[in-house]
């Protein structure tokens, strides 16, 4: 039942003194609010460095070529080292249980493409079907390139979104025929990517056919694995087998660390993983010490409300009030004051993370807040508000009417 | 009404024992009107203030309308204070920021008294010590003489046995204290037993009984007749 007495007395406290209301309310209402943007801010940090991530595959590792930096085997150190289509048979069989593998071949700047009257250039790039994996590229239509495709050297082309709106328009690409530099190939898939509208510019053909048809040659630029779900630690056992298995095949000391250049997206996310702890760890310090501010000043509130109050308690005892009948005139005043400054600092922080949701940048997107956080975050502040006058009222409640009256 | 057998009531410090008061023998029968007098320091105030509850007291016994008053509970204390005690102090002690009214409802306020029937009540009161048309009226707004009629009609909402007045005239000019008095008497007519503090002997010769406490101790109970030094 409410209490409409007990209310009264409450708001006709409260405007007494509007000044001192409004100062604990703000107290209150500003420790929440920061805490709000604060979290919110931290999660569009991580939502926003995992949306980078979300480009390619999270596991992956990318080698290179090098030139040997110690000699070895009788070999002279500045050896270059280069990759044929036998390493990536090599490494394939001896990583058989590893995700995927692929090879990849640039064909030199990019090339015009001609659908029908419209020529653009493209890059265009050679690559093994476990490419697919590697970019996290989306088939809308169609298919990827086929291991088939790499043994028979098909003219088959898998274009990016991009490229379909570009040349096609609205037309089915499907089964068409582009001319890439001067050779005719069927669009056999059109793919997206969730990474930036540049990797939707990009013309994917079999390996081979880039291989032979564009220069004659078996040699690989690059080769890449994917891990799938392995561990960070997985990952990185996974690179250095690599190495070694390259370093026993190609006959460079497996202690160069330049005659293959290697990167691994496992230990980069690693490191974004405990960047982004760090980050959360300022966030709830921070928050956590707005939190305490906030108690500190209703306490100091609390404090000084009771002092001030000390001969009116005094008259109410002589006429009757119980210490319970004080204690909780005090304490409620003191909830309802930091419940609705903490309720009102939780709905504005949200506010202006809605406001912020739509921001989308590399770094920083969609703001969110876990709202059971911040409830119980308001509830601790509520119930430490009233703590804070807990005391000072049961000290208000045994005193002297006579003494307080005094005052 | 009231019975004091031999009350002692000392005050310590670290220091220094004060005995305030040394032996208190009193008997304050329904419906007398009765003043307290003794110079400052003499333990009158201190009487009244084991009178009235806000206070205990070391060694003896108080009996107040027949129940034993001794190391009550904060809560006991106040129901007595709520039930059987009104105050009228010295300065008035009125809520600031109550009208006339509200300050005259609040005791009935923790005897969970209806809203409405509080209010009517006020009012009757008001009425009766000739405040009506002052309801409204916050405590700042009014004289020294309205103010502590406003108290009284607070003291008396509950409906006590007993009116405690700790020196009610000491801020009032004599021809306000005169009106205040004459309210007194009005009340006591009514049956309520009134016990006023003071040093004022105009005041306490228009009580029925002159209670004078010394050093700790009483040393004449002289009923008005008789009473001049």
């Amino acid at each position: 039942m409410i209490d409409v007495d007990k209310w009264e007395e409450i708001f006709s406290t409260i405007g007494r003194h509007k000044l001192r209301t409004a100062l604990t309310a703000f107290g209150v209402f500003w420790g929440i609010f920061m805490l709000v943007l604060l979290l919110g801010a931290g999660n569009g940090l991580g939502n926003g460095i995992s949306n980078t991530f979300r480009d390619d595959a999270i596991n992956s590792i990318w080698l290179w070529r090098g030139k040997t930096s110690m000699a070895y085997a009788g070999f002279k150190e500045g050896r270059q080292i280069k990759f044929d289509n036998s390493d990536y048979d090599y490494l394939q069989e001896q990583f058989k249980d590893v995700e995927s593998i692929t090879g990849r071949f640039y064909l030199g700047g990019d090339k015009n493409v001609t659908y029908s009257n419209t020529t653009v250039s493209y890059p265009v790039r050679g690559v093994n079907p476990g490419h697919k994996l590697l970019m996290n590229s989306i088939i809308t239509e169609g298919r990827y390139i086929s291991d088939k495709d790499v043994d028979q050297n098909t003219k088959v082309a898998v274009i990016g979104k991009t490229v379909k709106e570009n040349l096609f328009k609205d037309e089915e690409a499907i089964g068409k025929q582009i001319n890439i530099g001067g050779i005719v190939y069927t669009v056999v898939g059109i793919f997206r990517d969730p990474g930036s509208e540049w990797d939707m510019r990009v013309i994917f053909i079999p390996i081979s056919t880039a291989q032979t048809l564009y220069a004659g040659t078996d040699e690989i630029h690059q080769i890449m694995f994917t891990g799938g779900d392995l561990s960070s630690d997985e990952m990185m056992q996974l690179e250095k087998d690599i190495l070694l298995a390259l370093a026993e095949k190609k006959g460079f000391d497996p202690n160069d660390k330049q005659a293959v250049g290697s990167w691994n997206m496992a230990q980069e996310y690693q490191q974004f993983l405990s960047l982004l702890f760090a980050i959360n760890s300022i966030v709830w310090l921070v928050g956590f010490f707005s939190i305490i501010s906030g108690v500190i000043g209703v306490s100091n509130i609390m404090l000084i409300i009771v002092k001030e109050r000390t001969k009116e308690i005094g008259i109410r005892k002589a006429l009757g009030a119980t210490p319970k009948s004080i204690v909780s005139m005090i304490l409620q005043e003191s909830v309802f004051l930091t419940a609705i400054a903490g309720y009102l600092g939780m709905v504005c922080g949200i506010g202006i993370l809605f406001l912020l949701s739509g921001v989308e940048t590399e770094f920083f997107r969609t703001p969110q807040v876990n709202f059971g956080v911040i409830s119980v975050a308001t509830l601790i502040l509520v119930i430490s508000g009233a703590l804070a006058g807990l005391i000072p009222a049961l000290k208000a409640a045994k005193i002297n009417p006579v003494l307080a009256m005094k005052e | 009404m009231i019975k004091l057998t031999n009350i002692h009531k000392s005050y310590s410090t670290e220091f220094t024992n004060l005995h305030v008061l040394k032996g208190i023998d009193l008997h304050i029968k329904q419906g007398e009107f009765v003043s307290i007098m003794g110079s400052s320091g003499s333990g009158k105030s201190t009487l009244l203030n084991i009178l009235g509850i806000l206070d205990g007291y070391d060694e003896g016994e108080y009996y107040l309308n027949g129940n034993l008053i001794k190391n009550n509970s904060q809560v006991e204390a106040a129901g007595y204070r709520n039930n059987l005690i009104g105050f009228v102090f010295q300065s008035f002690n009125l809520l600031g920021f109550k009208t006339a009214k509200e300050n005259v409802a609040l005791p009935l306020y923790y005897q969970k008294v209806p809203r409405k029937e509080r209010q009517e009540r006020a009012l009757e009161y008001l009425e009766q010590v000739g405040l009506r048309e002052w309801a409204d009226h916050f405590p700042n707004q009014m004289s020294g003489g309205q103010q502590q009629r406003v108290a009284i009609a607070r003291a008396l909402i509950s409906n006590p046995k007993v009116l405690l007045a700790d020196e009610p005239t000491g801020a009032l000019d004599s021809k306000t204290s005169e009106d205040v008095m004459n309210i007194f008497k009005e009340v006591n007519d009514q049956g309520i037993t009134i016990i006023i503090v003071t040093h004022e002997q105009e005041v306490a010769e228009k009580t029925n009984r002159i209670i004078r406490v010394s050093d700790g101790n009483i040393i004449s109970t002289d009923v008005k007749q008789n009473s001049h030094i």
